[in-house]
């Protein structure tokens, strides 16, 4: 028989506001096995920790329940207080009586009688409850990082910078992520190039640093610690060995026609390209779907130009296969499609773009050279309307029902550079709200609409309409002064909704790491643990994780690039004792647990059992503890009930089950 | 006959919970405030594929009157693959339990993430609402059990 001990936290009024306390602890001494309960104010604090310290000592306790806040907040600090008295860890259960109980429930008398019911399932299960000790597995001392914008390539340096190696894997054909698309950035309205490149260069040239660019993750196995990944380098069919980086293969190549996709399609490119000038690596990639080689056999200019000879057609897709210990995805984001939006005549009219489209219109090295002009006829834009918050905080499905929280400063901040650069353009900014938390945002705001004369108006755009003459009608709302506004602009700028890099939940299920409903990764504790998944291991870093400006994805890549490190600076890791195990009695050998297993733990051995006085030998099941990762699927599939978790047992279920239904 | 509809009906639910991602998003429900009703009362996995039809059976046995599996979404399972076994098994479960008198409406399977506490909150909001209309589970209730 168990000596347990019951402890029931207030939470200072959290629970105690709608639990009556009191009444739980009453009831646990009736419970079977029960040898002491009390209350305290706050059981996880210092004072909390002692009491359940004195009686685990005075009573001889060999198990605990603690009634509290939810296992996934305090389960380790109550697991460990029972340690340091020397109890098992895992003879302690906790009752969830605040996230599942007094939170959610208003009526005293309902609340208590709930968790009452709750602390007894616990008893009950602390009442089978045996010691476990945890295992041991090492940590490969190297980290993957999903992604190569300012996120990645931060978190990058970061983890280098602390001695261990860093491989960056990402998608296109060099790292820089959308930073390298923008022009000025705000607040400071420095040039974003000019403090993106140097950070490029230095990823490039770290010792410590690999980067895998036109590269992709084909699969993820193993756990913390232990991650085995295959990362697909992509057929660049220029030998990057061999490349110099001259870039005449690009100005000789006859097939001049495809988008550029680093200019949002508003210029071409060759067929053979490097995205900007300033990539990194400077190798170009030949896009075989536009290449006359790869589509005719004919051409094969590119490799007569080449003086390194780097120009490889049969170059084939590489697979690598390596081991980190910690992954950290930095995938960022893209503006979302605007086909839903069509009553700003986004595809109707060339000169109703997308805010990141005027970034490149804007940039020296973009479509026009750095010209503010229309895309339709050339001509410079004397009006602009920007619509604020597309497709953002939006109560339908068409859009996002999140802020985008960088529209308003990036609207600032164009309107500003328009309005000091061409003076006699007049600019008029749409908007819901305008949302300037951050430092120094306000200021900048404000000195777009009162140094800048930037006109502001409150409201929302309902139509724009392209007119005969090539203007753009726009039909809104001015809500402060209640009038309908119709203004003829030469250029309407849309400050799209951002979302999460479409790929995002592939690279999520590959990691099994968790996703919400907007594809944003979910933090492992949206206060606590902000840079961490619920997956162990699994770092966040950048866009990926929510919106944010560079400021602060570089904040929090410097915080995922700590957790990494803490990670990786450990020789060891205690696994999960919760691991499978088959009686050797009832197991019959017959291989069905093994089918499901998703971590190929369990394997067949021929072992002498003795059955009731017959020896013979069977082959049974083992399962490896180091690979076992506890979901519990084999447990479930044992014809023969041999199979059982450690943890979550058969018999421990059944009894909570048991006292709910009671 | 005519079953006697008795209005301080309270029904008795079991919700399995997968740690990962339903356990967490009744935890989202909770620190968000968003109330269900106190009849729902969770007990937690390691994964959704960790729940044997025992389980089921036996709370129907000891008088439950519903019973609601959740678990990560199909593909974002923490175990990778786990919730397809649920999914497969409790489909056969349920077929069977309706066979035996234990009507569908009173089992149920629902995939909740953990950033979706609004849907656990709402879940359980509808299963009450379903398990009360249903009634009292007499069918597999084993007399014996009761107190
Ligand atoms: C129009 C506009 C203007 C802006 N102006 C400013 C400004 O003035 N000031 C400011 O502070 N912020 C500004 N921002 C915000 C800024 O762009 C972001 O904060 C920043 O780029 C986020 O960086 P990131 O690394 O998280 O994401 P990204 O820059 O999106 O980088 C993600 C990288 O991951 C790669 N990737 C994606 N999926 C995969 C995959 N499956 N496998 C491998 N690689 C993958 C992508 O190719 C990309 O290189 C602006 C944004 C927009 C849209
Ligand atoms: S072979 Fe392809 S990439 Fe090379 S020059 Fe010809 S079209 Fe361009
Ligand atoms: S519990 Fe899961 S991981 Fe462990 S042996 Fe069984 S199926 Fe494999």
């Amino acid at each position: 028989m168990q000596r347990i001990g019951v402890f029931v936290c207030h939470c200072g009024t959290n629970i105690a506001g709608t639990v009556d306390v009191k009444k739980v602890v009453e009831m646990a001494a009736h419970e079977p096995g029960v040898v002491h309960a009390e209350d305290y104010a706050y059981m996880c604090s210092e004072a909390g920790q002692e009491k359940i310290h004195k009686a685990i000592k005075e009573k001889k306790l060999t198990g605990l329940v603690v009634c509290s806040c939810s296992p996934r907040m305090h389960e380790t600090t109550f697991r460990n207080a029972a340690e340091k008295a020397g109890l098992n860890p895992y003879m302690v259960e906790i009752a969830n009586i605040r996230e599942h109980c007094s939170w959610i429930h208003k009526d005293m008398e309902e609340a208590t009688e709930k968790a009452v019911i709750l602390m007894r399932a616990a008893v009950a299960k602390v009442n089978l409850d045996a010691p476990l000790k945890p295992g041991e597995s090492k940590v490969t001392k190297r980290a993957l990082v999903i992604g190569g914008g300012i996120a990645g390539i931060q978190t990058a340096l970061d983890i280098a910078e602390a001695g261990y190696p860093v491989d960056i894997v990402e998608k296109t054909p060099s790292i820089g992520g959308r930073m390298s698309q923008l022009d000025k950035t705000f607040p400071t309205l420095d040039c974003s190039s000019c403090i993106l490149t140097p950070k490029m260069g230095e990823v490039n040239a770290h010792p410590l640093i690999n980067i895998y660019t036109y590269s992709e993750v084909e699969s993820v196995a193993g756990f913390v610690g232990d991650f085995t990944v295959e990362i697909r380098k992509k057929a660049r069919s220029v030998d990057m060995n061999k490349c110099t980086g001259c870039g005449l293969c690009q100005e000789k190549c006859p097939s001049k026609k495809s988008l550029s996709e680093f200019n949002r399609g508003l210029s071409t490119r060759s067929a053979i390209y490097t995205p900007f000038a300033q990539a990194v690596p400077n190798v170009p990639v030949i896009d075989r779907d536009a290449c006359i080689k790869f589509k005719t056999g004919k051409c094969g200019i590119c490799s007569k130009v080449c003086q390194a000879g780097a120009i490889d057609y049969d170059q084939k897709d590489e697979i690598i296969t390596e081991k980190y210990g910690a992954i950290v995805v930095a995938t960022g984001f893209d503006m979302i499609k605007l086909d839903r939006y069509d009553e700003y005549a986004y595809s109707q009219s060339k000169d109703v773009i997308t805010s990141l489209e005027l970034e490149r219109i804007m940039n020296a090295a973009g479509p026009t050279g750095g010209h503010l002009e229309r895309l339709s006829d050339g001509k410079a834009p004397k009006e602009i309307v920007f619509i604020q918050c597309v497709g953002s905080r939006c109560a339908d499905d068409r859009g996002k029902s999140y802020c985008s929280k960088i529209c308003c400063m990036y609207t600032a901040k164009h309107a500003m550079l328009i309005r000091d650069k061409y003076p006699d353009t007049n600019v008029t900014v749409f908007y819901i709200d305008v949302r300037t938390p951050g430092k120094n945002f306000d200021e900048f705001y404000r000195r777009a609409v009162e140094d800048y004369g930037v006109n502001y108006i409150k409201g929302q755009v309902g139509k724009v309409i392209p007119q005969p003459n090539g203007k753009l009608l726009v039909q809104g709302a001015d809500l402060i002064d209640s009038k309908q506004i119709l203004k003829e602009a030469d250029m309407v700028v849309l400050a799209a909704a951002i979302e999460p890099n479409e790929g995002v939940r592939k690279i999520a299920t590959m990691l099994t790491a968790s996703i919400d409903t907007n594809n944003f990764l979910t933090e492992a504790h949206a206060k606590l643990r902000p840079v961490e998944s619920p997956t162990a291991g699994i770092f966040l870093s950048g866009v990926c994780q929510g919106p944010k400006d560079i400021p602060e994805t570089v904040s929090q890549a410097g915080a995922a690039a700590v957790k990494a490190i803490g990670l990786l600076a450990k020789d060891k890791l205690l696994t999960n004792p919760c691991t499978a195990h088959s009686d050797e009695l009832l197991c019959n050998g017959c291989s069905q647990c093994a089918n499901v297993c998703p971590y190929g733990a369990i394997t067949y051995e021929d072992k002498e059992v003795n059955d009731h006085g017959i020896r013979e030998t069977r082959r049974i099941a083992v399962v490896n503890d180091a690979l076992c990762q506890g979901c519990g699927a084999c447990t479930v599939t044992c014809p023969s009930g041999a199979m059982d978790l450690q943890g979550f047992s058969n018999r421990q279920i059944l009894a909570e089950v048991d006292a709910i239904c009671r | 006959m005519s079953i006697e509809k008795n209005e301080e009906f309270r029904p008795k639910i079991v919700a399995f919970c997968c740690n990962w991602c339903s356990y967490a998003g009744a935890d989202l429900a909770g620190s968000s405030r968003m109330s269900y009703s106190a009849d729902v009362k969770i007990i937690r996995v390691p994964c959704s594929c960790r729940v044997n039809p025992m389980f089921i059976l036996r709370a129907f046995e000891r008088g439950a009157d519903g019973v609601i599996m959740c678990g990560c979404h199909p593909g974002d399972c923490h175990y990778t693959s786990g919730n397809f076994y649920a999914r497969r098994r409790m489909t056969l479960l349920f077929s069977m339990l309706d066979y035996i008198g234990v009507e569908n409406g009173r089992t149920r399977v629902e995939w909740v993430s953990a950033a979706e506490g609004a849907k656990f909150s709402q879940t359980m909001h509808e299963f009450v609402d379903k398990i009360t209309s249903l009634g009292k589970n007499v069918r597999l209730e084993d007399l014996r059990c009761r107190n």
